[in-house]
């Protein structure tokens, strides 16, 4: 007799006991290759990170694409309660100790990745023609981080392409977050670099976001590398005054946040399955103000803080401006973004950056919230007020709310990813671009 | 004076108590046994499936309740005296009313099958019949489902997510024959079994057969066929639930019997949602609106009289949605499931056959009536304006596009719709485009 026992739910709808070979084979892979990995950062060598790595990868792929392909295509949500991993169980903490801990060996302690940095050095020199060990013998693990980011948006990528093929919708915006993780956050930069002296660019990463784009010493940084340096401050500048709110205007901040933005790539992609961990309550939403909008005060009154000192020669402030980078550096871009951001991913969803800290999405919010034409319209008084479409929030908007009252959403924090319309078994919601008047659609 | 007083906590006991906190400060209380807060109950085989928790069912956070000034008794009443206005209830001490809201839902139909009282055998309506079902599924091979309505289907779906084999069973030549029509019905049934559910038409059922212990071991068909199973779901439709009303002064018939003001036989005393009777004339035969959608439009209504407004129910252009396994539904206005005389239809289905599209309209007139969507979103403002204007075929499919609702970059059916409707029109239609990016 073929039994359902919940209570070994390692990942929903697949119960070990309902396994097929190539699914237990892809596990075995899969595990054999984290152990390797383990070892590797223990002092194994490249080797162990070779293996650890070729396997994690392929029986990560063999497992996704065995298990998904199961049945007709459309929202399949089955078990995810149930499921330890991804319904904050000793399995979503277990992970989550465990990517927190990644995060700390990356930022604090990257001599433990010497293995891993051994073993992708020569792709690192291959693609952007320097090595991981500066002169000094100094190493560098973010060649390294920016290889496994991608890794992952991939391979994770290939599962949300399974998952969700019944719209065309998620298709075409999956593709798109693998297509700027791979090109635009990962090769051109790297081979822009190799053929310009080590100039490093990253053009979909926009100040804000990259906190440090607009500082003095990035400024002339890139002022001494010619016209390309030029264009790339240019385009820095670009990005966030024109670029931003036009896009905004017209498609809302999800052009950038959930078609483009590499945090939001991985969010979208590793973090799919925790989703529906985000807080929906009232008061979350209340931090969620408060927070975001203050970092983004914080990095506005930093990047002038910085301009102030480099205008009078350090002569007024001394060394505090500098101090003031080095804590946001440290408190908002590797703990918060990093460390809580993506570790915390199965206990508090995918978007926690995204949503309590991003100063981008906090600009991108403001856009969207009061200069754009984007919406997420319902249709009429269809909703019946099921949760779906809140549960599956990854930014923790109450979505049924404004269902239920046939009240069109309009908020800041949606990075029109698309699944509360997906999963509506009414067919209440819609994202659209329309009209700017009475955009809530409540007639006036 | 004791203020408003709603028996039965469903969406249309909350509705009237939420819009009549809109209009007034006047004291609400609304009294259940089934949950302490509201939930959604078309919601439940989401909990079933894994989907979400209890807790994402319920559409306001607890602290709700107070912040509105509604009071919530969880308690189960027991008997209204109309006389005194007073409620009497099973744990704690009467009620005082000054007027008084009967929304108490439904109950699952079991017509005397000979078995019906089975261990395993089960309908599917509240709280505690999912609590039922989780244990009655847990380890079984497989189940047997009676009654091939919304409810029948949802439970198939709700089985096959634990992998447990689904024989249905449905009296109609097609699946829901009461309300589909016959392409309609094959294109459900043809999807049903793509999802392994084994559909019987034109079955019925005659016992239900027990083992030893008292658990139900077969099911035995109208042709004499004994199929084995574990469980049998009887999912024959729904009827109001009198239980509190039946032995009282106020007047019943299919269900607690009301005028289009929602106004019951006894003074202040109301009931909307699926458990009231509308008549429109004294003595008549009144219909029953089983619907999630009906039972929030008949407490806006109401809650309107309660405050002082006295306002007669109208439900509008009719509408109604559900979803098949991966296939939605909508409908707008009328769609019989016998064709009718006086009338011309529109049937388009896709070739891939994850579509079907209907359009029903006047013969001479061509003024559209109804209208059947599947595996298509449209928009329903859009087709309720169509519809009360008295919209022709012509002018709606000319602007199909424009009530599309499903997803940017979706596939569009609208010109495959039109091409169908120009095979045999003796007047073409042109397809109006809408404009790129909603600008050019």
């Amino acid at each position: 007799m073929r039994r359902y026992d919940t209570s070994l739910q390692l990942i929903p709808e697949s119960n070990p006991h309902m396994w097929d070979g190539v699914q237990k084979a892809g596990m075995i892979a899969f595990s054999i290759g984290l152990l390797g990995l383990v070892v590797s950062t223990l002092g194994g060598g490249p080797v162990y990170a070779g293996i650890g790595l070729g396997l994690t990868i392929l029986g990560a792929l063999v497992y996704i694409v065995q298990t998904r392909k199961d049945g007709p295509p459309g929202i399949k949500n089955h078990y995810i309660m149930f499921s330890s991993a991804l319904s904050r169980g000793y399995l979503g903490w277990m992970a989550a100790i465990f990517m927190t801990g990644f995060y700390i060996i990356l930022y604090f302690h990257p001599q433990h990745l010497k293995s891993l940095v051994v073993l992708v050095n020569p792709l690192q020199v291959w693609l952007s023609g320097s090595s991981a060990w500066n002169d000094k013998g100094e190493m560098s693990q973010w060649f390294l981080y920016g290889f496994l980011y991608t890794v992952t948006i991939l391979v994770m990528g290939v599962r949300a392409l399974i998952k969700y093929r019944h719209s065309r919708y998620q298709i075409l915006r999956t593709l798109s977050v693998m297509f700027f993780q791979l090109a635009f956050a990962f090769t051109i930069p790297n081979v822009l670099a190799k053929l310009n002296d080590g100039l490093y660019f990253e053009w979909a990463n926009i100040w804000p976001l990259r906190y440090y784009e607009l500082f003095p010493y990035s400024v002339e940084d890139l002022l001494r590398n010619g016209a390309l340096g030029k264009f790339m401050l240019f385009w820095s500048i670009a990005s966030i005054l024109v670029i931003t709110p036009i896009l905004t205007y017209f498609f809302g901040k999800r052009w950038y946040c959930s078609w483009v933005c590499g945090c939001g790539g991985l969010a979208e992609t590793l973090g799919d399955g925790f989703r529906q961990n985000s807080d929906k309550s009232l008061r979350a939403w209340r931090v969620e103000r408060w927070l975001i909008h203050s970092v983004l005060v914080l990095i506005v009154l930093t990047t002038g803080l910085m301009w102030l000192n480099h205008i009078y020669g350090g002569s007024v402030l001394g060394s505090l401006s500098g101090k003031f980078s080095i804590a946001y550096g440290f408190f908002i871009h590797s703990i918060f973004a990093g460390v809580i951001g993506t570790g915390f991913y199965p206990i508090m969803g995918s978007r926690v950056w995204c949503r309590f800290g991003c100063p981008m999405a906090a600009v991108l919010g403001l856009l969207q919230r009061y200069f754009s034409r984007f919406r997420i319209t319902t249709n009429g008084g269809q909703c019946i007020s099921c949760g779906n479409c809140s549960t599956y929030c990854e930014m923790g908007i109450d979505v049924r709310w404004y269902a239920q009252r046939g009240e069109n959403i309009v908020r800041a924090s949606c990075v029109g990813c698309g699944m509360c319309s997906a999963v509506c078994p009414r067919g209440v919601l819609n994202l659209e671009n329309g009209p700017v008047r009475n955009r809530t659609g409540i007639p006036v | 004076m004791g203020g408003i007083v709603i028996i039965g906590n469903g969406i249309a006991g909350t509705t009237v108590a939420r819009h009549v906190r809109k209009q007034s400060d006047r004291p609400v209380t609304m009294i259940s046994s089934e949950s302490r807060h509201f939930y959604s109950r078309p919601a439940l085989m989401y909990v079933y499936m894994g989907h979400m928790k209890l807790d994402h069912l319920k559409p306001y956070e607890d602290w709700f309740w107070r912040k509105n000034d509604i009071e919530l008794v969880f308690d189960y009443v027991r008997r209204i005296d109309p006389e005194e206005k007073r409620l009497f209830l099973a744990n704690s001490p009467p009620i005082a009313y000054d007027k008084l809201v009967i929304a108490t839902g439904s109950k699952s139909n079991y017509f005397g099958w000979p078995g019906q009282h089975l261990a395993g055998v089960q309908g599917l309506y509240n709280l505690q019949d999912l609590e039922l079902m989780e244990r009655n599924t847990r380890d079984i091979r497989s189940g047997v489902i009676v009654g091939g309505g919304l409810i029948g289907v949802e439970m198939a779906e709700m089985l096959r997510t634990r992998h447990i084999d689904v024989t249905f069973l449905v009296r109609e030549d097609r699946y829901w024959g009461n309300i589909l029509r016959s392409e309609e019905g094959a294109f459900i049934g043809r999807h049903l079994k793509q999802h392994h559910v084994d559909l019987r038409l034109e079955t019925e059922l005659k016992e239900i057969l027990g083992d030893a212990s008292g658990r139900v071991r077969a099911v035995v068909t109208h042709r004499g066929e004994e199929i084995p199973c574990q469980f049998v779901g009887l999912t024959a439709g729904v009827s109001p639930n009198l239980d509190l009303v039946r032995d009282s002064t106020i007047d019943t018939g299919r269900g607690v019997r009301v005028n289009t003001f929602l106004e019951t036989s006894a003074p202040d005393i109301y009931a909307c949602g699926d458990c009231a009777e509308i008549c429109e004339r004294e003595g008549e035969r009144g219909r029953v609106e089983p619907l999630w959608y009906t039972g929030k439009m008949q407490a806006e209504t109401l809650a309107k009289t309660l405050c002082g407004h006295r306002t007669a129910y109208d439900r509008g252009v009719w509408f109604n949605s559900a979803k098949f396994f991966d296939i939605e539904y909508q409908t707008y206005g009328m769609v019989s499931p016998e064709p009718q005389d006086h009338e011309d239809t529109l049937y388009w289905e896709s070739p891939s056959g994850g579509q079907c599209f209907r359009l029903v309209y006047h013969k001479d007139s061509g003024v559209v009536t109804g209208m059947n969507s599947f595996g298509i979103r449209y928009r329903h403002r859009t087709f309720e304006r169509w519809m009360k204007r008295g919209a022709t075929v012509e002018e709606v499919l000319t602007n199909l596009d424009e009530a599309n609702f499903d997803p940017e970059f979706f596939k569009r059916f609208e010109q495959s719709i039109v091409d169908a409707y120009n095979k045999t029109a003796a007047r073409p239609v042109r397809l109006r485009r809408k404009k790129l990016l909603g600008l050019f």
